[in-house]
């Protein structure tokens, strides 16, 4: 009898090429995505060793983080993300790699882009710069951030080495009530879990309302496991999850396919699989949540009071200064908060599903006179979508306009940036120090809390909006 | 030979008790978009270390001239949030090579091994004590030997061991990468490549 295995030791396990004594395992990696800002060292650094691309049909780039989101068919205006842009147009070319640039019809957020296009699947190992890559566990891969000298790895070797991460699953049973999206879901669970809670665990969600939960829900979800500091996230694929990759464009089609599938099938926790930490929640206690600090871990259901040093799990020590950078105080309401910007997008919730929930709430409302909105798809592929369900047009009628896709305000490295001492209600994923913008205060929410507070300009309960 | 070798470090430390301070603040998003690893240690901590019309805020840690050294000593769960590798670059390219936190973020701790900055993570108590020794005499030194994983607070003879695999302490002993390691396996990785069913 063989013994029973999680769905990451499955995945994990069938990807070790070589463990190391007393050191990491050396773990084959199938798909590497890339973007501008952290592969032109690594680029370098393999030139300078005199090294070459090792599977250069395995890697793809496209460029969001530092690209403008107006006017996209003109020259970028700043000459620093220019450079980064033709370096990764120069590098890509040059070793034969996919690269969807700045203005191509595939081009947007790595970890949108991805998925909708059928290169991310169930039972991989995916890698790329960026910490959010934990996104594709939602298809039941491992997924992660890593950094440049790892890019570098993995271009001239497919592979890294990495100590194989201890097991936490994250179980949630019950119906989430009205109102509340898989953002207050994943919100919750690092509220409980603290910033740092989940350090050196790979994360696996399991329980009714995540096999309830859409593929782009699962992606929001999976998103933020980097925001409790785990390694990653996943869920175990299911119908839901063949469904969406079925027809895809880059995914494996007819017999290759089914092949796939049955394969997949087997990809769940095996019954008495053991887990070095397992957390239990009831989905009946989750509201929609809003972040009042300055780490994602800092959030509370929206009609809650901000708590007090003693009754937060974590941070005590910088609570204070947290505070004191938002400019609030312990015991305040967020409801009625004063609301400067909005941003709906990256790759946390800046997909169809969210544009959706967005419109939903500001349909035959008006922008608030107050509030600056930025909505930023997180590709071309939602933007289209937007167009062509009407969503665009709701939106122009209450006073909003759609910008072009990328990261955009999510790490304002372009110039959607939230001015110093200014408040922002965002659906991205951090909320640190100047995250938004040199002294921007940022505030973590749902598409429907964005939403509520884009038509009446302040922090605002969505469910009195729902009928 | 990616970076110089780590045996042992004798220094004074700088202090930063604040706890979760996440790669954002290490190095912000918009200092990112060179396209080669030059310069980083300058716009380390930038917005802690500088107002907005460039001029140091005389408060901070990095603009006090009472502390210096190769040892940053940090607050738990430091390096937390973006995968970014600048924040390691920067701070070895300022003239640190170890880092001593009561918690490391994950990613953040392998791009330190990885770029040859030592992660040394001891327990909550010792590093208060290491806090409380320097806010005492801000020239204390802390001795760091790698091979017998063991940091010591030289004023006092505390000391404490830390933990790192095996492995990750040979290549920083004797400044090897992952890199090149890899490149010795190509074999083992063409023949597990072929099974690849993606
Ligand atoms: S949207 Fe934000 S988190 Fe997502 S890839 Fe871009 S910068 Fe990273």
């Amino acid at each position: 009898m063989s013994e029973s295995k999680s769905l990451f030791d499955k995945v994990w396990d069938a990807h070790v090429v070589k463990s190391i004594e007393d050191g990491p395992d050396v773990l084959f990696i199938d798909r590497h995505f890339i973007h501008e800002v952290t592969s032109p060292v690594a680029f370098l650094s393999m030139e300078q060793r005199g090294l070459n691309v090792l599977h250069p049909n395995r890697t793809f780039a496209t460029a969001d983080h530092n690209t403008p989101t107006i006017n996209q068919h003109l020259p970028v205006a700043d000459a620093l993300s220019a450079n980064q842009l033709s370096a990764l147009e120069k590098n890509t070319g040059k070793y034969g790699i996919s690269h969807w640039g700045l203005g191509h019809y595939k081009n947007g957020i790595v970890h949108v882009v991805g998925p909708e296009n059928g290169i991310t699947l169930p039972g991989m190992t995916i890698v790329c710069g960026d910490s959010h890559t934990s996104t594709h566990g939602a298809f039941g891969a491992i997924a992660f951030g890593i950094g440049t000298s790892e890019v570098e790895m993995v271009l001239t070797s497919q592979c890294i080495m990495q100590q194989k991460a201890k097991k936490m699953r994250i179980v949630i049973n019950g119906k989430v009530s009205e109102g509340v999206l898989p953002k207050d879901v994943i919100l919750y669970v690092i509220a409980k879990i603290s910033a740092s809670g989940a350090t050196g665990y790979f994360v696996e969600y399991a329980g009714e309302v995540f096999e309830n939960m859409s593929m782009e829900g699962r992606m929001t979800v999976c998103n933020m496991s980097i925001e409790m500091g785990a390694r990653g996230g996943m869920i175990a694929p299911d119908q839901k999850t063949f469904d969406y990759i079925q027809g895809k464009e880059l995914a494996p089609k007819g017999a290759d396919f089914d092949r796939l599938v049955e394969y997949w099938k087997t990809l769940k926790t095996d019954e008495g699989a053991q887990f070095d930490i397992e957390y239990v929640y009831d989905a009946s206690d989750i509201e929609p949540m809003i972040t009042y600090g300055t780490n994602p871990g800092m959030g509370i259901a929206i009609s809650k009071p901000i708590p007090r040093p003693d009754d937060v799990l974590d941070g005590k020590a910088s609570y204070a200064k947290s505070l004191d950078y938002m400019g609030f105080n312990v015991g305040e309401s967020m409801i009625g908060k004063k609301v400067d910007y909005v941003f709906l997008g990256s790759c946390t919730n800046g997909r169809i599903e969210d544009f959706r929930q967005f419109a939903s709430v500001v349909k035959g409302r008006k922008k608030a006179d107050n509030v600056i909105a930025w909505l930023v798809p997180g590709s071309h592929v939602v933007e289209d979508q937007i167009k062509a369900e009407g969503i665009y047009d709701i939106l122009i009628n209450a006073g909003f306009e759609l910008r072009q896709p990328g990261c955009s305000a999510c790490l304002a490295m372009n110039d959607d940036k939230v001015p110093a001492g200014k408040y922002a209600v965002s659906t991205s994923n951090r909320n640190f120090e100047g995250r938004q913008g040199p002294g921007a205060r940022t505030m973590l929410a749902s598409p429907l809390v964005a939403a509520a507070a884009a038509v009446t300009g302040e922090v605002t309960d969505p469910r009195i909006f729902l009928n | 030979m990616a970076y110089d070798k780590f045996t042992v470090l004798k220094s004074s430390a700088v202090p930063l008790p604040i706890e979760n301070v996440d790669t954002d603040q290490i190095i912000p998003a918009r200092f990112l978009k060179a396209t080669e690893r030059k310069g980083f240690g300058d716009n380390l901590f930038r917005d802690w270390r500088y107002n907005n019309d460039d001029s140091p805020k005389e408060d901070f840690v990095l603009n006090n001239d009472k502390y210096s050294g190769k040892i940053l000593v940090a607050g738990k769960n430091f390096g937390s949030g973006s995968s970014r590798e600048h924040a390691a670059w920067a701070i070895y390219d300022y003239g640190f090579r170890c880092v001593v936190s009561s918690f490391f973020a994950d990613i953040f701790r392998n791009n330190c091994l990885n770029i040859g900055i030592l992660p040394v993570q001891v327990s909550g108590e010792f590093l208060n004590s290491i806090f409380e020794a320097i806010e005492a005499d801000p020239t204390t030194e802390l001795e760091i030997d790698l091979n017998t994983q063991k940091i010591t607070l030289l004023v006092t003879g505390q000391s404490e061991g830390f933990a790192i695999n095996g492995y990750k302490k040979n290549n920083m002993l004797n400044g090897y990468d992952d890199i090149d390691f890899l490149q010795s396996l190509k074999e083992e990785i063409g023949v597990y490549a072929e099974t690849s069913p993606y």
